[in-house]
């Protein structure tokens, strides 16, 4: 391991590290404030009184939701980008997030706003775009300009057609349809997470053992030919892996923009890792997710979708980072 | 690529011509189209009458001058604004899928409308057009500030990354705004979607003269735009000016991405469309793209608008959801057809 | 005498979807040698290439390894036995010398069984090989030339392979850069592996090859070693270049001068 790699490491590990203790800090605050030690009392006591009632039943649910759901869209972001070497090849540029709106209005316009059919019908849109954008882009194989190009078009028409529907729906159902379309993990409960939560869960060594493959292919399809990979049917796997962990999130919580495309690009620049770094785009992910939560609820003065908080917050981020990267450059030279 | 090799000089330049003047007459027809058909289709012979004060009814003459002539200038200069801002994003940032909305135009617009709405509570869809114009100039403006920021100049990948972050910022920004804000809400869906049908002569006249000093200011930088194509290096060992080239692009795509998107809302895909067609029409040569995308875009609006018209009687089906319709499909078959590479 | 083989193409056809690049070619590389394939530009080297790493799957025909198609064992067992540098690679932005020499060792590797000290020990060795251990930490973005090369080989190296492949690897290199990559493969050769490496110079080839696979579109031309194949006639009749054939000066091995091109085009 080269000192790079170790100070990578530590860096995980910090990341590691304030996500738990940004967890605790979450689970203490609300109407009914907590300190960290009553939190943690509550989570490991024996005592069952209203503390743990508040915790475990209303605020953990939430907690743990942002912090895996902005993990999960993380992941998935850094795996497309890696793929296509290109921080526009996230899944929500390149139309996933997109395809589930549309699925979800057309299940609100024509099956009613039930949860069931909101959720169905994300999963349906979501999967069919992938299917949709990789078939469009496959011709000897998948190359990853012409996936972003494929998927900006889809994404165009599926925006279209979602704002087309949006101006045809009645009011009511057309603020429901929208407020679901800025993505919102506040109402969601343990009847709603732990499926999500099972499914990423499963999916996670999914993720890891699809790490190496990636390695490989981030030095080009010959040499991780060379080397033995068998490019296509692993590019293939890891697209669909993706396109899943996006899918699973945004059938619960609605399309939470930018995660996707941000945490890996953030991610990349904090640890100047090579390629695009999987684990630490995931911490950061959820810390990010984390904190717009937390921000809807407790710092914005109205209620306020995550979604639109976390487009805020990661965009400014970017921004930032990206203004002093170039000013470190200008006093280098 | 290889054709403009193996074309001799002559033929090529014959070529061209007979692209651009194929596409220009389609522009004439898809013009008249557009004065002729809709909720009541006049004939072609009723349109030129009314039009040149001749003998119509007043009927005609009231749809014609009165609703479908400013709709279809609009159009035309939506379109050749789209048109021409695609192309010069596309030469200035090296970057095939740059796109007046990549850069945050649409984003910055968007912004400036619901804080004219949701803070200032101005209703009249006549005064969103400069808040609008605003918006995309001081978006636009950011972008290029944040991309070009530091000694890397505006490095193609950068400038498409800020300008996704700082639109995303606005977009975030905006829905929250629309979403606690019910007149907001609703004044956006309406001018979100795109569309030329709420266009009057006050707002064209008045958009009009900065969006032609955004087109003009496009065609002063196409030919050393394709200078810039061979990358900075070999651009200013052929003489250009980088830095003066870049300022009057930009110039040119706040004015005329700002004027479209003020004209008609966020209408996507033919900035990014119009470039691609024409470059496949008559190979790399930066000019003549433009001057190949100045008919081709407001052919496609029209084209786009008229259909929106007709498609789904009584209601109208706004040009933005049509041109996606139509565009998307032909920039997935491009980029099937040709070995699209590299960003 | 056929010198052993173990690698050879037997009649394959080879083709990128539609265009087919070559039609019934066979071709087998020494045991031991060091092959270099020439001819001109697009006369199909790469592809044979491409072909006996299994990259690309011939239409028809086989590439054998052992006597055995390779097209039937799994990828990453070829890939222990046969290494490969691509013409293009690319370096992910920022990676140290040391972590791209690591992911050669991809095909050592499955989730279940790794073993640390041989991956690294294999590391060490194909960075000392090609001298670039002080290297180690440096990002690969940050090199020369000549330097970048050697990491690239490195990687193939620490693939640890009978049979290296190479595809033109002294391209935009200058030519100190070019010999000390080629004495390189040559001492790589001498201590036992078969190396092949498509060249552009023929000089070099025929100075360093110990065996030449000469290609005209889509086809071998002739097979053989340096001193009998490089002739007067046959650079003429690949390239369409007049030229004198000289012995060199200093190896003795066949050189070739180019007499005044006469090209019409």
């Amino acid at each position: 391991m080269s000192r790079a790699a170790r100070r990578r490491a530590a860096l995980n590990l910090t990341l590691a590290l304030i996500g738990l203790l940004g967890a605790v800090l979450a689970l203490g605050l609300g109407d009914y404030p907590l300190t960290p030690a009553q939190v943690v009392e509550a989570l490991v006591g024996s005592d069952s009184g209203f503390a743990r009632t508040v915790v475990v039943e209303w605020r953990a649910p939430r907690v743990m939701v942002a912090l895996a759901f902005g993990a999960a869209l993380a992941t998935s972001g850094a795996l497309f980008q890696s793929l296509t070497r290109n921080p526009l090849g996230s899944p929500d540029v390149i139309g996933l997030s997109t395809g589930s709106y549309t699925g979800a209005l057309v299940a609100m316009a024509w099956a009613g706003s039930g949860r069931l059919a909101t959720t169905s019908g994300a999963i349906v849109g979501g999967l069919a775009t992938a299917v949709l954008v990789y078939v469009l882009a496959h011709r000897d194989g998948v190359q990853g300009f012409r996936l972003i190009v494929v998927g900006i078009g889809v994404t165009a028409m599926l925006h279209a057609f979602n704002l087309f529907l949006l101006a045809r729906l009645r009011e009511e159902t057309a603020m429901t349809a929208a407020i679901w379309g800025a993505g919102s993990i506040g109402l969601i409960g343990w009847d709603r997470a732990l499926p999500a939560l099972a499914v990423l869960a499963a999916l996670t060594p999914l993720t890891v053992a699809a790490a190496p493959a990636l390695r490989q292919l981030e030095l080009g399809d010959d040499a991780a030919g060379g080397h033995g990979l068998r490019v296509e049917p692993a590019r293939l796997a890891i697209l669909a892996l993706g396109a899943a962990l996006t899918a699973v999130v945004t059938a619960s919580a609605g399309p939470i923009a930018f995660i996707a495309l941000a945490a890996p690009q953030i991610a990349q620049r904090l640890t100047r890792s090579p390629g695009t770094p999987l684990l630490a785009s995931a911490l950061l992910g959820g810390l990010g997710l984390l904190a717009a939560d937390l921000a809807a609820q407790f710092v914005l003065p109205m209620a306020v979708p995550t979604g639109a908080v976390t487009v805020v917050l990661g965009g400014a981020y970017l921004v930032d980072l990206m203004i002093r990267e170039a000013r470190s450059d200008k006093t280098a030279r | 690529m290889s054709s403009s090799l193996s074309v001799s000089a002559p033929r090529r330049l014959s070529r061209r011509l007979a692209a651009l003047t194929a596409v220009l007459v389609l522009l004439a027809g898809t013009v008249l189209a557009s004065l002729a058909v809709g909720a009541r289709a006049i004939d072609p012979a009723e349109v030129w009458r009314a039009l040149t004060g001749g003998p119509a009814s007043p009927e005609a003459i009231a749809t014609v001058v009165g609703l479908r002539l400013p709709r279809t200038v609009a159009g035309l200069l939506v379109g050749l604004c789209l048109g021409l801002a695609g192309a010069v994003i596309q030469g200035l940032t090296r970057n095939p899928l740059a796109d007046p909305g990549i850069l945050g135009v649409n984003a910055g617009a968007a912004f400036f409308v619901a804080i004219a709405v949701g803070v200032f509570h101005i209703m009249s869809p006549a005064a969103y057009v400069w808040f609008a114009f605003a918006g995309a100039l001081a978006a636009t403006g950011a972008v290029f500030l944040i991309g070009s920021w530091g000694s890397m100049g505006s490095s193609p990948a950068r400038l498409v990354l800020a300008g996704m972050a700082f639109g995303a910022v606005l977009a975030g920004v905006t829905s929250i705004i629309r979403l606690s804000n019910r007149q907001a809400f609703n004044a956006m869906v309406a001018w979100e979607i795109g569309s030329l049908s709420n266009t009057t002569w006050p707002v064209v006249a008045g958009v009009a003269p900065l969006a032609l000093v955004g087109c003009l200011a496009a065609a002063i930088v196409a030919r050393p735009l394709g200078a810039l194509a061979l990358g900075d290096d070999l651009a200013q060992a052929l003489g250009s000016r980088l830095a003066v080239t870049r300022l009057v692009g930009v110039l040119a795509i706040t004015l005329t991405a700002g004027a479209a998107t003020a004209l008609a809302g966020p209408i996507g895909f033919v900035g990014l469309m119009a470039p691609h067609v024409a470059r496949w029409l008559i190979g790399p040569d930066q000019p003549w793209i433009m001057a190949l995308t100045a008919g081709l875009a407001p052919t496609v609006v029209l084209a786009a608008d008229i259909a929106g018209r007709v498609l789904t009687p009584p209601g109208e089906l706004p040009a933005a959801t049509l041109t996606a319709f139509v565009g998307a499909p032909v920039l997935i078959g491009l980029a099937r057809r040709r070995q699209a590479r590299g960003l | 005498m056929e010198p052993l083989q173990r690698l050879s193409a037997q009649a394959v056809t080879l083709a990128y979807g539609r265009r087919l690049v070559a039609q019934e070619l066979t071709a087998a590389i020494p045991h031991g040698g060091f092959t270099v394939i020439v001819g001109p530009n697009a006369c199909g080297k790469s592809t044979l290439l491409r072909a006996l790493a299994r990259l690309l799957s011939p239409r028809a025909g086989q590439v054998l390894l052992d006597g055995r198609s390779i097209a039937n064992q799994p990828t990453k067992a070829v890939a222990r036995q046969i290494g490969l540098l691509p013409q293009t690679s690319i370096a992910p932005p920022g990676i140290a010398v040391e972590d791209l020499v690591a992911r050669g060792r991809y095909p050592h590797q499955s989730l279940l069984q790794r073993s640390p000290e041989r991956d690294r020990a294999a590391v060490v060795e194909a960075m000392a090989a090609t001298g670039v251990s002080d290297l180690a930490e440096q990002a690969v973005d940050e090199l020369s030339g000549g330097q970048r090369q050697r990491v690239w080989i490195a990687m193939a190296l620490a693939q640890d392979t009978d049979i290296i492949l190479l595809d033109e690897p002294t391209t935009f290199l200058d030519i100190a850069h070019q010999v000390e990559v080629l004495e390189l493969l040559t001492s790589l050769n001498r201590r036992g592996k078969t190396v092949v490496a498509v060249l552009h110079d023929l000089n070099q080839a025929a100075r360093y090859a110990s065996h030449l696979i000469v290609m005209a579109t889509g086809r071998v031309v002739t097979t053989g070693a340096p001193s009998e194949v490089m002739t007067e006639a046959l650079v003429s009749q690949v390239f369409g270049l007049p030229c004198l054939v000289l012995p060199d000066p200093v190896t003795g091995s066949p050189l070739v001068v180019p007499r005044r091109a006469e090209r019409t085009d």
